[in-house]
């Protein structure tokens, strides 16, 4: 029997998110008998957080309505939960952790599932002025409603037009917010998607009135009696009753250059999410190797929290697994759902694909030359699937038909052989 | 109240009531084997596929488009294939019984 599998060994979790709680229930399926012990600072029993910027900011569910996994599951699983407790230290030497309250764990094995945190950039006047708000976390939520519902006029000002500043744009308009974004690049959601989904998108947001203003470089945010005014390098001045900050994320990485872990944009793991000996990192927080692509990358994403905490707890338990998956994502903002599969970086075509007397429905495909990178599907979920099964089996496609709405929209017509 | 059955992968039957929320949220709460919502119940994950009980196809009803285009996904998918987060519990569903589809 291998040693992983006895009962007196310590498992420890840093963070209780996606890959946290998945990692625990993955570990206890794979036959971990020890203790699994999960820490997290954040006191709100664990949650999904992509709802936070969609159907959960427009709803008035308790958070209770969106848990990764139920109170008794943990218990069932003998999962020890401890939240609203900071880890402060790694004492790799030693093999333990220390608490912000003192308390030493001991660990046979830790594993860092510490995401990430909003970026505050260093905008003059942004940190005095009065109702900014990130969104990360359940409480951030709360604040948000909290203060537009005490607001009168509900003046929000988006600063960054990436996913979640979208997401929070669309979902606070539909709360009877007056919205405006202010994106520093030319186009909205720059370094992820091509300008035609950047086009469709600010569209989409101006068509529900809400203003996605581009080549805005906020410089500071000043104070008149009470009210912020967010200021523009271009002179251009918005009053904001609430600033909502969605410019990007910092990985977690205090904990990691104390346990003297390698960095690189992140974590650096090995194909087993293995960082160190007895040290593996997963989630947000990883620079991992990308078999498919061929690189190192690093991923916000619910599919790679997952896929690397099964990858985690399988390389604990004994296995030898290689964490080789083809990164996944959504978004929804209104009534339009997109959904992303690989990663467009390095593509140098462009392909729209779209479907006959559909405004809103149409798919973008990326390609290196003749090699399929990535397709953005909105509102067509066939467009998502049959990408991900070309990118996956990296076939060939005719280029010509998937561009031709004539041309029947399925793997034997697409594909050459 | 509705009374749902699932049968695992391993041919365990479990049995669930509930009155409200998704039969995916019914089935992650109550930890069965092989349900695992990774999306939260958004039809963007499909780790939630069912087959439902070929003479139980009416209480469920009709997937929508983007339902029946993620099911293909899987390469398990039949025509009794749902994705249970897109099923919302209610008295219609009562007696249901769902088998949780093979992972590939
Ligand atoms: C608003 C929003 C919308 C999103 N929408 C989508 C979407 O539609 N689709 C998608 O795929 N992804 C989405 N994401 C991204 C997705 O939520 C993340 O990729 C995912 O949460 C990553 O999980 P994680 O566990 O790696 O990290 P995190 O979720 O960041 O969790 C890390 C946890 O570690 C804890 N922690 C850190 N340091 C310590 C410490 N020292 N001591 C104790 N605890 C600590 C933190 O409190 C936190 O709870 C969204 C994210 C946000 C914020
Ligand atoms: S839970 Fe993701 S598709 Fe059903």
């Amino acid at each position: 029997m291998s040693q992983n599998f006895s009962k007196d060994q310590i498992c420890i979790v840093i963070g209780a998110s996606h890959a946290g709680v998945n990692f625990a229930f993955s570990l206890r399926k794979e036959g971990w008998e020890g203790r699994i012990i999960l820490f997290d600072k954040d006191p709100v029993f664990p949650y999904h957080r992509p709802p936070l910027s969609k159907a959960y900011l427009t709803s008035n569910d308790a958070i209770e309505k969106n848990l990764l996994k139920s109170a008794e599951s943990y218990e069932k699983a003998g999962i020890e939960l401890q939240l609203g407790i900071t880890v402060s230290n790694i004492h790799e030497h030693d093999k333990c952790i220390t608490l912000t309250n003192g308390t030493s764990y001991k660990y046979d094995q830790l594993v860092m599932a510490v995401g990430a945190r909003p970026i505050i950039p260093p905008i003059n006047g942004l940190d005095t002025a009065n109702n900014v708000f990130a969104l990360r976390t359940a409480t951030d939520v709360e604040k948000i409603k909290q203060s537009l519902t005490q607001s009168t006029q509900k003046r929000v000002v988006v600063i960054g037009g990436g996913y979640i500043g979208l997401e929070t744009a669309a979902s606070l308009k539909k709360l009877g917010a007056t919205v405006t974004v202010l994106e520093r690049e030319a186009r909205i959601l720059a370094r992820v998607t091509a300008p035609e989904m950047s086009d469709f998108f600010e569209k989409l947001h101006g068509d529900n009135e809400v203003s996605v203003l581009t080549n805005k470089n906020v410089i500071e945010v000043a104070h008149h009696k009470n009210i912020n005014e967010v200021v523009c390098a271009d002179g251009a001045r918005y009053s904001a009753d609430i600033i909502i900050v969605g410019v990007g994320i910092h990985v977690n990485l205090e904990l990691a250059k104390q346990a003297n872990l390698e960095i690189e944009n992140g974590i650096k793991v090995d194909e087993t999410a293995k960082a160190k000996e007895a040290i593996y990192a997963i989630g947000d927080c990883t620079f991992h190797y990308n078999p498919h692509y061929g690189r190192f990358i690093r991923l916000e994403s619910v599919q790679n929290a997952v896929d690397q905490s099964k990858t985690a707890a399988a390389a604990i338990c004994g296995k030898h697994p290689v964490y080789n998956s083809i990164p996944w994502f959504w978004s929804d903002q209104y009534d339009v759902k997109l959904q992303m599969v690989g990663l467009s970086t390095g593509y140098n075509k462009v392909l729209v694909r779209k479907e006959i007397g559909e405004t809103t429905k149409f798919s973008i495909w990326y390609f290196k030359d003749q090699e399929l990178l990535a397709v953005d599907a909105v509102n067509n979920a066939k467009a998502y699937v049959l990408g991900t099964k070309f990118i996956k089996n990296r076939n060939l496609i005719d280029q010509e038909k998937l561009v031709n709405p004539n041309a029947e929209f399925k793997a034997l017509n697409l594909v050459q052989s | 109240m509705a009374k749902i059955t699932f049968i695992t992968t391993d041919k365990e039957a479990i049995t669930l009531e509930a009155s409200s929320g998704s039969v995916m949220q019914l089935a992650v709460d109550n930890d069965v084997p092989g349900i695992d919502g990774d999306c939260g119940g958004v039809c963007s994950c499909a780790t939630c596929h069912v087959h439902v009980k070929p003479e139980h196809m009416e209480k469920t009803g009709e997937a929508s488009e983007i339902e029946n285009d993620m099911l293909e996904l899987d390469d398990n998918v039949n025509e009794y294939s749902r994705l249970c987060c897109q099923l919302e519990v209610s008295d219609a569903l009562d007696g249901l019984e769902l088998q949780v589809a093979e992972r590939d």
